[in-house]
């Protein structure tokens, strides 16, 4: 095996041996980028000298007996989250050059473990997006298919794990932004409970909706990144105060009793891949097998969840993205003589179709005699879908479902299509609404070789549970160890 | 309930964006197709449905006032578009 398609845990018990060294591990990972992202993409930034410089300095804590579980480890790390003296884009023309001064939390936190920082990852525009083709830089393909998308709007961290040029990587998830590209990358992807992840240093897009999260090559991976990113933090006042558990120590074997709740309106949603419901009927079986008691519950109000989601998020997209007037950083339109010129021109030049769409149906939605249609009554429907799960989790422990009802489709397919686009997100959208934890992790391939992702949610700070289901599942039916064999596009 | 191509042209301008023709036409076209579809909640029965802002129950995160140390005017400046003595420059404003 080539220490680039080693897991998180399995470098770490190497480094710690001695038998690799972090400076080996970088380089590896560093060869492998050389070889396969210009075919995948998953890059905007590389950070090729810091990071040997920081893999030196890790086997040199290894050596002085350092035993965190990340010290050494090789990351990707989403270019919506801001890292000092690295330049951080949003895939926008607007924050093209845009290089922080100050590092987001998670940065902060992931650093103090001794983690070393690979590269940033191509993403939709501001993580609008659930292709990754609205990156205004470039497309990401998909490891397994390169005609296909990786999904989004974490295309490039979800490619970047699946290619192995990354150990894990962190992503942000608004709408289903990191379970989605996990999903139709073949790898597991972590969105945790709304305030379980500082959000300080996030590039904002819907600050009701977005979490922090980690993509991995397996659950107990997911786990190790999960304690080094969650926890309170003053800098964001939505942070929930309460200790963190060891979510490592979830990893163990053990289902027998739980109950997994299966939505019935999942059933009926139109569209649904024949291969992903076959998917999911049989990982349903694999529960059983493993003890879990299955039961049908219901979300009546299933069918309101994409329109909700995009009134609530476009509002809050709009009203968080008027910051971006060419004042104080990012791109300016410096032909214009007077100020509201600039305004016009820096924005309808710096920010690209997607999220002009955004921005105006944001806008709509909450301009004078509209605001109580639709912000309005979708503020009251969120409350209601909210009582759904909660009134599910009654009678269950997690609800199972897939993640998208189709496999990755094809680079070009969706994108003149917006309302189709958002349609494909049908199933990941509710928990950013309720602000529920959900992990995403692989459950088979379709007839043409794509992964097909399983969705686990459960009630406020359930995530020990859902990774103690994902952990057991994945190790009765591995589908990790499937890897994609990297080829050529062949609609370049 | 579709978008007029005249909305769409007064909305962007209120959100400070300059759209061609060609433009207006596609987004009052895709976005009436989404508010079409938004107007499934209509259906939805809401009478004294409270509303919500945030999904987690969180009280008032209160802080003690005190004086911290900032990143400095150097830092503030750092990305600046165009600046001259600390300050950021904007084209004229009043004419």
């Amino acid at each position: 095996m080539k220490p680039y398609e080693l897991t998180i845990g399995a470098a770490g018990e190497l480094l710690k041996k001695k038998e690799l060294s972090s400076k080996e591990l970088v380089s590896a990972v560093f060869d492998r980028i050389n070889d396969v992202d210009e075919h995948v993409g998953a890059y905007i930034t590389l950070c090729r000298e810091s990071a040997l410089a920081r893999a030196e300095e890790a086997d040199k804590k290894i050596a002085a007996g350092d035993s965190s579980p990340l010290v050494g480890i090789p990351l990707a790390i989403k270019d919506n989250i801001c890292t000092r003296g690295i330049r951080t884009t949003c895939g926008s023309k607007i924050l093209m050059d845009f290089v922080p001064t100050y590092n987001a939390k998670i940065m902060e936190k992931l650093d103090a473990t001794g983690m070393v920082t690979i590269g940033k990852t191509n993403l939709d525009e501001f993580a609008m997006g659930s292709s990754t083709e609205n990156s205004a830089i470039k497309p990401t393909c998909n490891p397994w298919h390169l005609d296909y998308t990786p999904g989004g709007s974490s295309g490039g961290s979800a490619a970047a794990v699946a290619a192995d040029m990354c150990l894990g990587a962190i992503g942000s998830d608004t709408g289903g932004s990191i379970r989605q590209p996990a999903s139709h990358c073949g790898v597991v992807g972590m969105k945790p409970t709304y305030g379980c992840v500082s959000r300080y240093g996030l590039v904002a897009f819907a600050s009701s909706l977005d979490q922090i999260g980690p993509l991995a090559k397996n659950v107990g991976d997911a786990a190790i990144l999960m304690n080094a990113i969650s926890g309170h933090d003053p800098l964001d006042s939505t942070s929930v105060p309460r200790e963190t558990p060891d979510y490592t120590a979830s990893c163990t074997d053990g289902i027998e009793g739980l109950t997994i709740g299966i939505p019935k309106e999942y059933h009926s949603s139109q569209g649904m891949d024949p291969d992903v419901a076959a998917a999911i009927k049989s990982a349903v079986k694999t529960m059983e097998d493993l003890g879990a008691r299955v039961v049908e519950v219901s979300l009546p109000h299933s069918e309101y969840v994409v329109a909700v989601y995009y009134v609530i998020a476009t509002s809050e997209a709009s009203s968080n993205l008027a910051r971006y007037d060419g004042v104080k950083y990012g791109f300016r339109d410096k032909a214009a003589e007077e100020l509201m010129d600039m305004y016009q021109n820096t924005r309808s030049q710096g920010f690209g179709a997607e999220v002009q769409r955004r921005i105006i149906l944001g806008t709509y939605a909450l301009s004078a005699g509209y605001y109580d249609a639709y912000y309005g009554k979708a503020s009251q429907v969120r409350t209601l879908i909210g009582e759904d799960f909660k009134t599910a989790f009654e009678s269950c422990d997690v609800l199972l479902s897939p993640v998208a009802p189709t496999p990755a489709f094809k680079i070009g397919e969706k994108i003149n299509d917006p309302l189709t686009m958002y349609l494909s997100d049908i199933f990941t959208l509710s928990a950013n609404l309720a602000g529920i934890p959900g992990i995403s992790l692989p459950c088979g391939l379709s007839s043409k070789g794509l992964p097909i992702g399983l969705q686990l949610l459960g009630n406020h700070f359930s995530e020990e549970t859902l990774i103690k289901v994902a952990y057991n599942f994945e190790k009765h039916a591995d589908f990790s160890k499937e890897k994609p064999k990297i080829g050529k596009r062949s609609t370049p | 309930m579709s978008i007029s191509e005249k909305d769409v042209r007064y909305v962007a301008n209120l959100a400070r964006l300059t759209l061609d023709e060609a433009s207006i036409t596609v987004f009052a076209d895709q976005i009436g197709k989404i508010l079409d579809h938004v107007d499934t909640l209509r259906q939805v029965d809401t009478t004294g449905v409270t509303s919500t802002s945030h999904a987690i129950f969180l009280n008032n995160a209160f802080r003690e006032d005190e004086i911290k140390p900032h990143s400095g005017q150097e830092n503030a400046l750092a990305n600046a578009p165009e600046k001259e003595e600390g300050r950021f420059v904007v084209p004229k404003i009043i004419g």
